[in-house]
């Protein structure tokens, strides 16, 4: 791909990842912190590719130890942040919603 | 086989997935749904690489079970951390997982250039460059902030002599290194990089002090999305580049909000320290007088109390006290004295974790009132319990223009009639200061843990 498509992408990526995120409320800081960190657990995608053409042993056992990594980050971010947001779960009691 | 176009549209299904995740997570009602549609968007973007085709292996995909155990195992890992964490050092968990995540996308970003070599042209190069930088950078730091908040080491800003010449010095020998990586690439070169700017983890990190590094862990969060979009250009794939830089985007500007919340510039965070004196927590405080109270006496106060707040802190997370704290309120709520929870946007160890953590022991929502709100009515306060709080209620952040933590905004207990502590002990807060408030004349103390305290306390007020 060539590289104006390529900055094209990014530029946009900024903005939308700024715009999403621009209303949030204080008390959901932590858990948007918590699932952004999850999200960028997928440069697991990245440690697969590069370790399935890995071509010495360095590469592969390189490979192997980003690929652990990026599953802990990518599989215990999303989990935690689950378990942080259990405790946000609606009750009878809140009458008015926050409208966000 | 070249990579199917099905591949490539499941990609793109996945950035969609994860720029809902992130819309969803900005709003209470949809968080729980946000997340799951993240975790969503990673499995499907996990899934499909797999069926890449040989422009980029080079042929079918290689040590295929060797990767698929590696994944698993990582997984497990990752899920029982995360199952078995309490919820009180769930801060540091996130720290760890986001150490890793960066350490990943450096190592991802040095096998391609293991592989490719030379051949990279300057753009690629450079990518690469800053993938190795700011992954390090954000591995290193990372597992300092853990290592600080899980207390394996102190908590407080450690300031090495001529510490700000040496972070320079490494500053510029990183970006020295840097530069003559992406002129003339050698594997050598690489490798000091990679050291270097774990070295500079370590340095950016260690002169900060307990009550900030929330901010850090945010920032690094950002770090480490923006070296997974580098590692994506590296590679030429547009999912990480997409991903990585919705969580560089949006992790910044969440680092800025959760700064402002706690009133301090972002600069002031990282290199505060470099300047701050040895804080005056030095001083003999443990003779000055101090007013204890029985549970009795503490009891019999709110009793009579026609206002209480109560000010929860990590102490009250750490006892496990919640629901302790939570029978109290209902007790005094029976005998028709009025009760809020203020709750500071810090408390806890990170903004909103101590809504998280009340929540959990089934505190309503309409009782917890953040700071803002609720500070005009400490002075209409018959009693301000604080339990295990200290740093967000010092009155040093406002008065004293020398305090490390001047600016923070605080909760105004010193203007309540009356000051409860429940504290383990004189041993001042996570940020390392001394609290004038507990000297007060209208203050009293209550030693001890702060769930027995307040079983204590409820058992004391059951029995009047």
């Amino acid at each position: 791909m060539d590289a104006i498509s390529i900055l094209t992408i990014f530029v946009l990526s900024i903005f939308v990842g700024i715009e999403v995120v621009s209303k949030v409320s204080a008390v959901l800081h932590t858990p948007l912190m918590s699932g952004a960190n999850a999200i960028h657990g997928v440069v697991l995608v990245g440690a697969i590719l590069v370790t399935g053409k890995a071509d010495d042993g360095i590469q592969l056992w390189l490979g192997l130890t980003a690929i652990v990594l990026a599953a802990i980050n990518m599989v215990g971010g999303f989990v935690v942040t689950d378990r942080m947001l259990e405790m946000f779960k609606p009750k009878p009691k809140a009458k008015e919603e926050v409208s966000s | 086989m070249t990579t199917p176009t099905w591949v490539r549209l499941a990609e793109l299904g996945a950035s969609v997935l994860f720029i809902l995740a992130l819309k969803g997570l900005s709003s209470p009602k949809s968080a729980r749904r946000g997340n799951l549609l993240g975790a969503a968007g990673a499995t499907v973007a996990t899934a499909v690489a797999f069926f890449y085709g040989q422009e980029f292996f080079g042929g079918p995909i290689r040590h295929l079970p060797l990767i698929l155990i590696a994944t698993l195992i990582g997984s497990v890992i990752g899920w029982i951390a995360a199952r078995r964490v309490q919820m009180t050092q769930m801060p540091q968990m996130v720290a760890l997982f986001n150490g890793v995540g960066g350490g990943a996308a450096a190592v991802v970003s040095t096998i391609e250039f293991l592989s490719a070599g030379s051949d990279e042209s300057i753009a690629a190069l450079t990518a690469t460059v800053f993938t190795v930088v700011v992954g390090s950078v954000s591995f290193a730091g990372s597992i300092l902030t853990f290592m600080k908040l899980q207390e394996l080491m102190t908590s407080r800003p450690v300031v090495i002599p001529l510490g700000r010449y040496i972070t320079s010095l490494a500053g510029v020998a990183t970006i020295g290194a840097a530069a003559m990586l992406i002129i003339s690439p050698s594997q050598g070169l690489l490798y000091v990089l990679l050291l270097l700017s774990l070295l500079m983890g370590v340095l950016l990190v260690l002169p900060v002090g307990g009550a900030d590094v929330p901010i850090v862990i945010s920032l690094l969060n950002a770090f480490t999305g923006l070296s997974v979009a580098a590692s994506g250009y590296v590679l030429g794939n547009v999912l990480l580049i997409v991903a990585g830089t919705l969580v560089g985007a949006s992790g910044t500007l969440l680092t800025r909000m959760m700064a402002q919340a706690m009133g301090r510039p972002l600069t002031n965070t990282l290199f505060g320290a470099f300047t701050a004196k040895a804080t005056a927590a030095t001083g003999p405080s443990e003779e000055r007088p101090v007013k204890s109270a029985s549970p009795e006496d503490v009891a019999i106060m709110l009793a009579y109390a026609r206002k209480v707040i109560i000010v929860p802190g990590y102490g009250l997370a750490v006892a496990q006290a919640q629901n302790t704290i939570r029978e109290l309120v209902e007790l005094l709520g029976a005998k028709g004295i009025e009760v809020d929870y203020a709750i500071h946007p810090v408390a806890g160890r990170m903004p909103g974790h101590m809504n998280v953590l009340l929540a959990e022991a089934n505190v309503p929502y309409d009782q917890l009132k953040e700071m803002d709100e609720i500070n005009p009515e400490f002075p209409a306060t018959d009693v301000a319990l604080v339990v295990g709080a200290n740093d967000v209620v010092n009155p040093a952040a406002r008065d004293d223009k020398t305090a490390p933590i001047y600016g923070m905004p605080i909760l105004n207990v010193d203007q309540a009639q009356q000051v409860v502590f429940l504290k383990r002990s004189m041993r001042p807060g996570f940020a390392g200061i001394e609290n004038e408030v507990l000297y007060d004349p209208k203050t009293s103390l209550l030693f001890g843990d702060a769930k027995e305290s307040l079983t204590k306390v409820v058992s004391a007020l059951k029995g009047l």
